[in-house]
């Protein structure tokens, strides 16, 4: 209908078209000298003035549904465009298929307005679960472009959540990180999926071999705060337990042995031994190593890490030298007592 | 790094969109309340208020209200809480809320509230915690939470807490540090900061600060002067303002101006936009930036008008 519908044809004024002859546009009311005057442009003018007379006309129709197009193209983040949208899709009971192929249309030039997404949700919740794959693939081509699409992963996790299709989602984020190690946004949805999807049993289930495919990517990266906090994550409400984990404690000793990137693996470490570790000698030893030779000489294990930290993240000097007083309020007590230091925290 | 150019931003703020056919004055048409809101709290925190005809300001917001009892963006929009937020906190720079009929814009509110203590941000459905913050924070404005179901609000903003002690839009989304602003805001609000894991959090919020000084929003992503205000506001609420480098921050800030043409962009020689000129003054105020008006983390209002609203009448 609109000549507006193809890209790269020229635009046909609303006025000179005439499916439109019969209506009257209706000009934007500023209000008399404005906060802020705003000059638009002319077919942003335009196209508004006849979509304001067909909303207030409320005008359910297909040159209407037509018309709204048009105008979300030039203005996606308008609401009260897309909420009138719906209006007319139901009111038409227009094929929903199509409508998805719009909504990516207008994603592929700006998909990070909220408003997008909410319609997207509203179409893919009235198809139901034959959505599913279409959506799946639409936030795949969102990552393709943005691996950290904060919309495009909260649409996916709903589509999850609504309809199922948790199969296959384990190994896309394994892909996803594979791509890039340092998504946040992947790890959360890992760590979403081995929470929250009903055939793996659970974070308990899951956290032996969750912890191994973490230490490796620790490995990789020991600077990459993301498998850090995963981990941590995979002890939620059981840090004791953490505390206890012999793999835990030896990425912490290969990572502080290389020397770099240090700074995780003391916070971990130092996490650890608030929580009951008693350090190995190899731990001791390396610790040892990277505290000045001025500092005091009989310091605890706990005090030298968080020194260390001062050290090697200065910005956040605050931060750890307050870690350095709690832990020493915590463990002060315990540490001339050999070996039950684990047992009362 | 200079100064805050206090004059240059102030001139931009009341000049800004007037340039003919830019990008900018046609995407904001629809959500000019927030615009208003954006530029007339910085001038407020500037101390420049009175460059501005309230009565014009505050006649033009009324218009924007529709008989449900919300606000549109503009005139002729359609109603939602984001600009119901924005109406209320201008109308209060100006010390007018009594302009408004309280219990209709209060039930237009409270009618968003979704059994499981989520809301809608209008009729259409969408929930997402900002829109959490939006009614706890105007609600109280109004001094009208109990209209609403408090405890359950609270407890499905817990429910989008993570193991990284930072909040998302929904349960299970990844923290990030603009929802992390409006779940702490909204547990400070009504006294429930005891539901947040304050150290954890503490720690995630620090971690935000990369070498520029600037901070971002998530891990491995780019700072940004919006999060100046998002991080810094969420930090002072839980106390942990001290854990980072706020010269560095200060600096970042300030380099982020357009010292000739006035208005702050989200990283140094970017486009200026009133959006981030807000969030770079009103993060400079938390910061304790001399010559600018504290503002209060949790309302995002200078505090002298906090506490006009709750200390009056």
């Amino acid at each position: 209908m609109s000549s507006d519908e193809d890209q790269g044809t020229i635009r046909t004024p609303i006025s000179q078209r005439p499916e439109w002859a019969d209506i009257e546009p209706v000009p934007q009311h500023d209000g008399p000298n404005p906060v802020v005057a705003i000059a638009y442009t002319d077919e942003f003018v335009e196209t508004m003035d006849y979509f304001r007379a067909i909303y207030l006309g409320n005008e359910l129709s297909t040159r209407a549904l037509h018309l709204t197009a048009e105008a979300i193209k030039l203005n996606p983040g308008n609401y009260t465009i897309w909420q009138f949208r719906r209006q007319i899709l139901e009111a038409l009971g227009t094929e929903l298929h199509e409508e998805l192929d719009f909504v990516e249309q207008i994603a592929a030039a700006s998909s990070k307005n909220y408003q997008i997404w909410h319609h997207r949700r509203w179409v893919a919740d009235k198809l139901g679960p034959e959505a599913v794959a279409k959506e799946f693939e639409f936030t795949k081509k969102c990552f393709d472009q943005d691996a950290k699409h904060y919309h495009a992963w909260c649409h996916r996790q709903w589509v999850l959540q609504a309809f199922g299709g948790w199969e296959n989602e384990l190994n896309y984020c394994q892909r996803l990180i594979e791509d890039d190690i340092f998504n946040n946004s992947a790890w959360n949805q890992r760590f979403f999926v081995i929470t929250r999807s009903p055939l793996l049993g659970g974070l308990e289930a899951m956290r032996t071999s969750e912890v191994s495919y973490t230490i490796n990517s620790i490995k990789a990266h020991p600077e990459n705060e993301s498998p850090w906090r995963y981990l941590r994550g995979l002890y939620k409400n059981d840090l004791q337990s953490l505390a206890t984990d012999p793999l835990v404690a030896s990425i912490c000793l290969e990572v502080l042995n290389t020397k770099s990137n240090l700074v995780h693996a003391l916070n971990m470490l130092l996490d650890l031994v608030s929580h009951g570790l008693q350090a190995s000698e190899g731990l001791r030893n390396v610790v040892d190593s990277l505290v000045l030779d001025s500092a005091p000489s009989d310091l605890d294990m706990a005090r030298k890490i968080s020194l260390v930290l001062e050290l090697v993240d200065p910005m956040r000097a605050n931060y750890w030298r307050w870690r350095r007083s709690t832990v020493t309020a915590q463990t002060a007590p315990f540490q001339n007592v050999e070996g039950i230091t684990g047992l009362t925290l | 790094m200079g100064e805050l150019v206090v004059e240059k931003h102030t001139k931009y703020i009341v000049t800004v969109e007037k340039s003919k056919d830019s990008f900018e004055s046609v995407v904001m048409e629809h959500l000019r309340l927030n615009g208003a809101y954006w530029g007339l709290t910085t001038l407020d925190i500037m101390g420049k208020l009175d460059v501005v005809d309230q009565d014009e300001v505050v006649s033009w917001i009324m218009q924007c209200q529709h008989e449900s009892g919300g606000f549109g963006g503009n005139i002729g929009h359609d109603p939602h809480l984001l600009y119901t937020l924005s109406a209320i906190q201008v109308l209060g720079l100006f010390n007018k809320t009594d302009v408004l009929d309280i219990d209709k814009v209060a039930n237009y509110i409270a009618g968003l509230q979704n059994a499981d203590g989520s809301f809608n941000g209008d009729i259409w459905g969408e929930v997402d915690t900002r829109f959490s913050y939006i009614a706890i924070c105007s609600l109280a404005l109004l001094r009208r939470l109990d209209k609403i179901n408090v405890e359950k609000a609270v407890e499905y903003i817990v429910s989008c807490k993570n193991v990284d002690g930072g909040f998302g839009c929904t349960p299970g989304a990844e923290s990030h540090a603009g929802q992390i602003f409006c779940c702490v805001g909204a547990l400070a609000i009504t006294g429930s900061l005891d539901r947040v894991d304050k150290d954890l959090l503490g720690w995630w919020l620090c971690e935000r600060q990369l070498k520029s000084g600037g901070l971002n929003g998530r891990p491995e992503k780019l700072a940004d002067v919006c999060y100046s205000w998002w991080v810094l506001s969420s930090l002072i609420m839980i106390d942990r303002v001290h854990w980072i480098d706020k010269d560095k921050l200060i600096k970042f800030i300030l380099d982020c101006q357009d010292k000739e043409k006035g208005g702050i962009s989200d990283r140094p020689d970017d486009a200026v936009d009133v959006f981030h000129t807000y969030f770079g003054v009103a993060g400079l105020s938390l910061l304790e930036y001399p010559g600018l008006k504290p503002v209060d983390p949790a309302y995002a209002l200078p505090v002298d008008v906090v506490n006009r609203i709750f200390f009056s009448k």
